[in-house]
């Protein structure tokens, strides 16, 4: 059995006195997608970021590549940094710039590479997710979908070996929600990626889930993979297969 | 046994059943509301009869069920009673609807929480202790920042620089051009007329040029400044926060502080010495024209009383004290900017909050300045 790659160990997460999410432990493993689950609001969102040293848990701690990133220094963390992309909920390009410019950051941040170079790189996974034509676009001319798929190419820009993935496919049609799955598998089997990625919908979990973390009010009810999910007997989780939503 | 008939026919009190008659929705419900209310004796009905009822919506179920609730605690009899119990002979439609929409499962109301005065008062622009902190820890990254940035040239934005000389110097010139000049002619106008009362008509020049070049250069370019500028930091700040734009740069191992506000930071303290200048010159000119078309001073007199009031050592204190305005307006915005919470109305409370607390901190700068003047 791999060693994991994420260890989280017994996390909890407040904003103020709220708890958000409460004494949450997992391992999540190389080269598999692992998909965060639960119904909105219930802490997703926050579960990443407090993976990614965004936002800095309450409690427990957190290993990324074997380390515990909550508590290691600036440099190592920025080390950590680079081997990691992140995809957010709302994209997060930066909107006072082109989408190359927003692509090159990582890349001039990170790397020495010449900017001919660079410049490949950029087209490259710009082509990857379909969105050639937008290079010179900033993300306020782009629809949402393309928005989120513009940053999808920023966070794989600098080829992570995680990479996270808050809803992607929110919002988006079920043809391009379909061809993101295959881009995100392709990523792991070719690439050897490690993927953590918050969804809701059905049909991309069938496509892409290797494992499932289930959240409830700030509860993991469940981690394991989807057919243990639905063999698992627990309400909530077996009541979302059958219906398709929460 | 009391029996009345409403008005309108649509409810029937009768042998101690309530029972509404026809369509019981939002438009049908208030009247009926009304009715039921002007019953007296409500110890006499124990049913609320559906079977003339034909379809209701959700205002019509929770009238039903307030009906329903209200019988069973103004008697007795019902008191062990369920809804179920009092509600009698709806159709399976009916049934249905109530089912959906029926208040029973109802989870309890959380309370709301009221903030008292003083604590509404700790939401405005007045620091909590933590405040004071952050915004010391804020103010020294940005100096380090600002410094480091000036050999450190990774994580930085390509000509925004310039890009910001830009947007808070070169685009404010016009208005503070204009509005200082006004304020000289109106300063110069004041004065003018209670000095000549005096025949001291020459010192005009005097009064123009000290309180501008002490005061209003100052004060004028930093509430503009202020307005322009501070509120603009402190609103990209926040819809970066707010759209995660800060956590994407975080994750791309750039420093925020870095790429947003250092140039800002940089331009301004470039900028407000020369905006701040201009504003002087502009203001006195002002006071120049009042001075020779009011008073019939010549020009070259107002010049050599002018240049008898110039000191270099206000002139430095002046660029002194309007440098550190400045950096009150880019750390001021900047604190309100990163300290947003909610969605895009944070954004605009953030930007609000940011010019009326630098606007406070400039005057309060000013007035400890004023006592280094006198000292
Ligand atoms: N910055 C914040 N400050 C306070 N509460 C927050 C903040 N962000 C999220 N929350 C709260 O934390 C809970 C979980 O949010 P989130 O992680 O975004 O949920 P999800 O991504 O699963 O929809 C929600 O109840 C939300 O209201
Ligand atoms: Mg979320």
């Amino acid at each position: 059995m791999k060693k994991p790659i994420i260890q989280v160990n017994n996390l909890t997460a407040k904003y103020g006195e709220k708890v958000v999410l409460s004494d949450i432990s997992v391992d999540i493993y190389p080269e598999e997608i692992t998909v965060i689950l639960g119904p909105s609001g219930c802490g997703k969102s926050t579960f990443l970021k407090n993976i990614l040293r965004l936002n800095q848990p309450a409690e427990g701690s957190v290993n990324v590549f074997g380390d515990n990133i909550t508590i290691m220094e600036e440099d190592e963390y920025e080390k950590v940094l680079r081997k990691i992309g992140v995809l957010f909920q709302n994209g997060a390009l930066l909107n006072s710039i082109d989408i190359f410019e927003n692509l090159s950051i990582p890349l001039e941040q990170h790397t020495s590479l010449p900017s001919e170079l660079m410049e490949k790189i950029i087209r490259i996974k710009l082509e990857l997710v379909n969105l050639s034509h937008a290079i010179n676009l900033k993300p306020s001319e782009l629809s949402g979908g393309m928005r989120k798929r513009a940053a999808l190419a920023r966070a794989i820009v600098l080829d992570p070996e995680i990479l996270f993935c808050d809803e992607p496919s929110a919002g988006l049609d079920p043809l391009t929600s379909a061809a993101l799955d295959e881009l995100i598998l392709n990523l792991k089997n070719q690439l050897k990626m490690t993927v953590i990625i918050v969804t809701h919908e059905l049909a991309s979990i069938h496509r892409i889930a290797d494992k499932i973390i289930f959240l409830d009010q700030g509860k993991m009810l469940f981690y394991g993979t989807v057919d243990e999910a639905k063999n698992s007997g627990i309400e909530e989780i077996v009541e979302f297969f059958r219906v398709g939503s929460f | 046994m009391a029996r009345h008939r409403s008005t309108s026919e649509i409810i029937n009190f009768d042998e101690g059943v309530i029972k509404p008659i026809g369509l019981l929705n939002k438009a049908t419900v208030p009247q009926l509301w009304m009715s039921f209310k002007a019953v007296s004796g409500l110890t006499n009905y124990k049913h609320i009869d559906l079977s003339e009822v034909h379809s209701v919506d959700s205002a019509g179920v929770v009238f039903i069920e307030e009906v329903a609730s209200e019988l069973i605690k103004s008697n007795s009899l019902l008191a062990e009673k369920s809804f179920d119990d009092v509600i009698v002979n709806g159709s399976d439609e009916v049934l249905n609807s109530i089912k959906i929409f029926s208040q029973r499962d109802l989870p309890e109301r959380p309370k709301r929480v009221r903030t008292g005065y003083f604590e509404r008062l700790g939401e405005s622009f007045l620091l909590g202790k933590s405040g004071v902190i952050e915004i010391l820890t804020l103010s020294s990254e940005v100096f380090y920042w600002s410094i480091a940035a000036l050999w450190k040239k990774k994580g930085a934005r390509k000509g925004s620089l310039i890009q910001q000389a830009g947007l808070i110097g070169v685009d404010s010139v016009p208005i503070i051009f204009l509005l200082s000049f006004i304020i000289g002619l109106i300063l110069s106008l004041q004065s003018a007329v209670q000095l000549r009362l005096f025949g001291a008509d020459i010192f005009v020049a005097d009064l123009i040029t000290v309180s501008m070049l002490r005061e209003m250069g100052p004060m004028m370019t930093a509430i503009i400044v202020a307005g322009r500028s501070g509120s603009s930091i402190a609103s990209e700040i926040a819809t970066m926060k707010v759209t995660e734009e800060l956590d994407a740069l975080k994750m791309m191992a750039i420093n925020p502080i870095r790429y947003v506000v250092v140039p800002k930071f940089h331009a301004i303290t470039f900028c407000m010495p020369l905006l701040v200048t201009i504003s002087i010159i502009v203001g006195i000119f002002g006071g120049i024209i009042v001075a020779v078309s009011y008073l019939g001073i010549s020009p070259s007199a107002f010049y050599g009383q002018m240049v008898k009031a110039l000191s270099m050592k206000d002139l430095l204190i002046t660029l002194l004290k309007s440098t550190i305005f400045a950096w009150a307006i880019v750390i001021i915005g900047s604190f309100y900017g990163f300290r947003v919470e909610g969605g895009a109305e944070g954004v605009g409370k953030a930007t609000t909050l940011s010019v009326v607390a630098s606007i406070f901190a400039v005057i309060v700068i000013d007035v400890i300045f004023s006592l280094i003047y006198i000292a």
